[in-house]
């Protein structure tokens, strides 16, 4: 069978069936009268069944389908950077030109410029012998990134003819001997992981100068995290903290089934937030996908592949790349959508029962590899999950942490008293630190690792003092205990908590991170031994200079006053021993 | 148009009739039904493919039978919208319903709404001052936002609403909102308290009413919202009105989604609940907001009752995954007799940050707002600790954030039905007269530099 063109038979919500056409499984299809764009899922005897990634009211049984031949794929070239996409690579921009600010349907984009000129430079030359994967030349695609254009998977010979210049990305720049012609745009279809090497095992910190997270439960470059959490817990946040402040070279910031007013924040904000690594606009770094709840649930599925591949291509090239997909539980709910239109038989709470599958392939395609041209690169991959009710015991969120490596658990308790990031910090896990930890003694401090254990140590042993405080009020403990559970709230206060929205304390680099916690550290020895010498904890705790200490977070160059205000602390204290 | 009529069905079942043998039909196209009596039904396509037919209806099915006409009337369902919808009461399926005349249409939209382009959205970011301090200064509004009222039978969200409809307004502006009111199987009680106050105002004739109420159809309750929200999107989209959408009670709505679910047969999500109820709630909720190029805005009240004063129930679960923020109303503080009852800590506004500070409402907003929570949900967890230890083993600071949380219910949160505060004098001022019953040195969420500028006794001057 090869029909090409066929009729709708069904149509059910995003689920059309069609019979006279014998498509590939994948295959893009257009449906109906208007061309809709859709994907085959599904053959069963002499109907295919489409997932079609338009609104299809008004669609008629008896329309033609036609098959295109190809498999749902992305146009990576240069192009993609600062671009804003809808789930299936359509770019935003370009759709408001043609439809206007309502998204209506029938309308096809290119995910890339296909006229628009590069300057391509050539790196290799005529007589080389290229393989797949290997860059042939450059293109300055933003300010601050350099596109690699690479030898696409599956090619390779020796370089008949390269040519530095201006060039389209389908203008052919390279010439092999066997006659293959290279230009700067090649496609992948996105549920295809692209090719690499091997895999290395993480060893380097992905930072984001927040915190709770490089501090306590640090992801590595390459690494994998979960974020579940209710509504209103910090999940977006959190992402968009990421987004800004981690150093990865790209970001892929990926909305799924999320709000509008949230992609267009992101759009407002990155042109305008400096990026402390290159001191050069966000923008410059990140690529945008945005299929938001009202819009189609069939491309919202396909949202996290078209992401993820676009990460891929953006690794090959050598660069480190975070991605963020906000949230894994609106992809999997669409699954369940098209599965449940299917009559497919459920899994648990109505789930297909790939569910799991499907995740892990998703989160399988982070990780630091040796690119097809030997360089490193990265993908990282940061999954927001939003279960029902914020009960994690549900099949996303289960599914979920079977497979990453950091567990960033938000807690509605702690976002209701305003304690942000309302992480966890007795719940969240991370499995990187003893991998990274060389890293840090190397780069930071010797002690770092020390450091972190004797601070979370105090957080958990705080948490069994709260049990009996709750019984017995506070007053009733032992003056060190007290003088414990002050500390505590000096690391939850001044450490953990920290203010998305203030300009300064928004970001602190790791080396503050350090500065701060002993800080905390030796706020603890110094108010020990005042009390041993018989000062009061009520006034060691009220020193003036402490609280200068933690207010200072906000203020401009904290990272060169820290010192100065910690050792004024330790005077203060150790006066107040004096006075008594 | 007019196409054939059938009598080709096969099945009932609860709001859905099956029939076979029709020449093609849309997905989504409008049917209607004519009953042996002569009566008419309306209804809209489900599934549709050469051998059957699924046709919802709205009116329900009572007395359908297998010589009921159907017709499909070649179209999706549409609103006739002008600006003649102001000052018009309409009913569930957008009939007149105030014995006026039909709408005459300037254009007919259809309801079911296209995707705003998140490209073409404009951030919302003005403030909107509603009088209420909780609301200002702890969850404020921005013009453009969905917030939901999330109560539960017995309290006075409807008060709230109101209150809110009556004097919400922007600080530095004289734009007026128009008002679009959507009923869903309210009792008619309810109703006439909303439509009394409207016209007690004289907002009446500046709003548009869709009413369904409680012995209406139900599965009419699928199209309600979705008519007014076609409604607003004109008003605000074609007229640049700045609309305010209150609908009540989505509860009712959500509860229809569930029983056309059930009639299908489909798998269902959380108790009961169909899987896409996720999706189906943002396209009403997502058609909020501002766009590029356009002056008018939607911002959206809507109003749901709490099944068992659940918030993890999957309607306001759901919800809050969706709005930008929730307004909590609690049993206890109602109880004890305040007004408004509003729980500010599991309350949120998440378009806040842009709509506050310098230059919007006051530079110390933030950190007032802040130092509010901070306090309060301290003090009320004293209150457990406290009976069962007494007060005696507290320590000062403890004493003072205990005493502030009754304070602040008292003074901050209670207000009359019809006092409007003003953002400055009203609300912030009063917030800080309230702090100012807290040593500063344990207000550790405010800035030194606003203590310096604002405290009542601390200040430097
Ligand atoms: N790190 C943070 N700093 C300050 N405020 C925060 C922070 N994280 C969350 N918030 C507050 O919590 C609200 C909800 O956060 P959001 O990330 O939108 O939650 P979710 O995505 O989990 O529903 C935000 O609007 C903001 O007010
Ligand atoms: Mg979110």
């Amino acid at each position: 069978m090869s029909e090409e063109n066929g009729v709708i038979y069904r149509i059910s919500g995003p689920v059309v069936t069609a019979i006279g056409i014998a498509p590939r499984m994948y295959e893009v299809v257009r449906v109906g009268n208007e061309g809709l764009m859709g994907e085959v899922i599904e053959l069963h005897g002499d109907q295919s069944v489409i997932q079609v990634y338009e609104e299809t009211s008004g669609v008629k049984p008896g329309e033609p389908v036609v098959r295109t031949g190809q498999t749902l794929s992305v146009q990576l070239g240069p192009g993609l950077l600062t671009q804003i996409y809808d789930g299936i690579q359509r770019p935003l921009p370009k759709l408001e030109e043609t439809m206007g600010v309502f998204i209506t349907r029938g309308v096809d984009a290119d995910g890339l410029d296909l006229e628009k000129k590069w300057d391509f430079n050539a790196t290799v030359k005529a007589g080389d012998e290229v393989s797949a994967g290997q860059v042939i030349g450059t293109v300055q695609e933003t300010e601050t990134i350099e596109h690699r254009v690479m030898v696409p998977p599956g090619k390779g010979g020796v370089v008949k003819k390269i040519d530095s210049g201006s060039f389209n990305i389908t203008e052919p720049v390279c010439k092999l001997e066997d006659g293959t012609e290279i230009a700067m745009m090649q496609e992948w279809p996105v549920r295809h992981p692209r090719p690499f090497i091997q895999k290395y095992a993480p060893d380097v910190p992905l930072m984001t100068g927040q915190r709770i997270l490089d501090f306590l439960f640090p992801l590595a470059k390459g690494g994998t995290a979960g974020i579940p959490g209710p509504f209103g817990s910090g999940k977006t946040v959190t992402q968009q903290q990421l987004a800004k402040w981690s150093d990865a070279q790209i970001v892929v910031y990926i909305g799924c089934g999320e709000r509008g007013n949230e992609m267009t924040e992101v759009l407002d904000e990155f042109p305008h937030l400096i990026d402390p690594n290159t001191n050069k606009p966000l923008m410059n770094r990140t690529v945008m996908i945005a299929n938001t709840s009202n819009m189609p649930v069939a491309a919202r599925e396909a949202s996290v592949y078209t992401g993820v591949t676009i990460a891929e291509y953006f690794r090959d090239m050598g660069y480190n790349v975070a991605l963020m997909a906000d949230s894994t539980s609106r992809w999997a709910e669409a699954m369940r959508e098209i599965s449940s239109r299917l009559e497919e038989m459920p899994g648990e709470e109505g789930y297909p029962a790939y569910l799991s599958s499907r995740l892990a392939e998703f989160y399988e395609r982070a990780g630091r590899v040796q690119t097809l041209a030997g360089d490193d690169g990265s993908v990282s991959v940061i999954g927001a999950v939003s279960p029902p009710g914020g009960d994690i015991s549900e099949p996303v969120s289960q599914g979920t942490l079977r497979i990453v490596k950091v567990f960033w658990g938000l807690d509605a308790g702690l976002a209701r008293q305003r304690h942000f990031p309302a992480i966890n910090w007795l719940s969240s896990y991370s499995l990187y630190p003893q991998a990274l930890d060389q890293w840090y003694r190397d780069n930071i401090a010797s002690d770092f690792p020390e450091v972190r254990t004797e601070i979370s140590t105090l957080l958990q042993v705080e948490s069994e003092l709260q049990e009996i405080v709750q019984l017995v009020g506070s007053d009733a403990l032992p003056i060190d205990q007290q003088l414990t559970l002050e500390v505590a709230r000096m690391i939850r206060e001044f450490f953990l908590q920290q203010n998305a929205f203030h300009d300064v304390d928004t970001y602190s680099d790791l080396k503050l991170q350090y500065d701060m916690a002993r800080a905390i550290l030796s706020f603890q020895e110094e108010a020990k031994k005042a009390i041993a010498g018989g000062a009061q904890l009520e006034d060691v705790v009220n020193v003036p200079a402490r609280t200068d200490l933690m207010r200072g977070r906000f203020e401009k160059g904290y990272n060169d006053k820290i010192e100065e205000l910690v050792s004024e602390m330790g005077k203060q204290i150790s006066s107040s021993m004096e006075a008594n | 148009m007019s196409g054939k009529e059938y009598r080709t069905i096969t099945d009932v079942k609860g709001p859905l009739v099956f029939l076979n043998k029709t020449e093609p039909v849309s997905f989504g196209e409008i049917v209607q039904l004519r009953l042996s009596d002569g009566s008419m039904k309306n209804g809209q396509v489900l599934d549709t493919s050469d051998d059957q037919v699924i046709v919802q209806v709205f009116e329900g099915t009572a007395s359908v039978d297998r010589q009921t006409g159907v017709k499909f009337l070649g179209d999706v369902f549409k609103l006739p919208v002008s600006k003649g919808l102001i000052g018009r009461i309409l009913d569930g399926a957008g009939r007149p319903r105030d014995g006026g005349p039909e709408i005459v249409a300037d254009e007919m939209a259809d309801i079911i709404g296209a995707a705003i382009n998140p490209y073409s959205r404009q951030s919302p970011e003005s403030f909107i001052q509603t009088g209420i301090s909780a609301i200002d200064a702890c969850t404020s509004l921005v013009r453009g936002q969905k917030l939901p009222i999330f109560s539960a039978s017995g309290l006075p969200h409807n008060d709230i609403a109101l209150q809110i409809a009556r004097q919400a307004k922007l600080v530095d502006s004289d734009d007026d909102f128009v008002v679009v009111f959507c009923a869903m199987g309210i009792t008619a009680e309810e109703y006439n308290f909303f439509v009394h106050d409207l016209e007690r105002t004289g907002a009446l004739e500046n709003a548009a009413l869709f009413v369904n109420l409680a012995d209406d159809p139900a599965v009419e309750r699928l199209i309600t919202p979705r008519l007014a929200l076609t409604a607003a999107e004109y008003l605000a989209f074609e007229h640049d009105y700045h609309v305010l959408v209150i609908y009540t009670d989505m509860t009712n709505y959500c509860e229809s989604l569930r029983q056309i679910g059930a009639a299908r047969e489909e798998v269902p999500g959380r108790r009961g609940y169909p899987g896409y109820m996720y999706t189906d709630l943002a396209m009403l909720y997502e058609r909020a907001g501002l766009v590029k190029g356009k002056k008018g805005s939607i911002t959206q009240f809507p109003i749901l009752t709490m099944p068992g004063d659940d918030i993890t129930h999957p309607i306001p679960d759901l919800s809050g995954y969706i709005t930008e923020g929730q307004i909590v109303i609690s049993r206890e503080l109602h109880q004890k007799g305040i007004y408004p009852p509003i729980n500010v800590l599991p309350s949120l506004s998440r378009l806040m940050n842009a709509g506050i500070g310098p230059g919007k409402t006051r530079e110390d907003h933030k950190s007032v707002s802040d130092q509010l929570y901070a306090a309060y949900a301290q003090g009320r967890e004293l209150r457990g600790l406290v009976a069962i230890v007494g007060e005696d083993a507290l320590n000062e600071r403890d004493l003072q954030l205990l005493k502030f949380a009754d304070i602040f219910e008292d003074q901050f949160l209670r207000q009359s039905r019809d006092e409007d505060r003003t953002i400055h004098e009203g609300t912030l001022d009063l917030a800080w007269n309230l702090l100012a019953n807290i040593d500063t040195k344990y207000l550790v969420r405010l800035d030194q530099k606003w203590i310096d500028k604002y405290h009542p006794t601390d200040k430097k001057e």
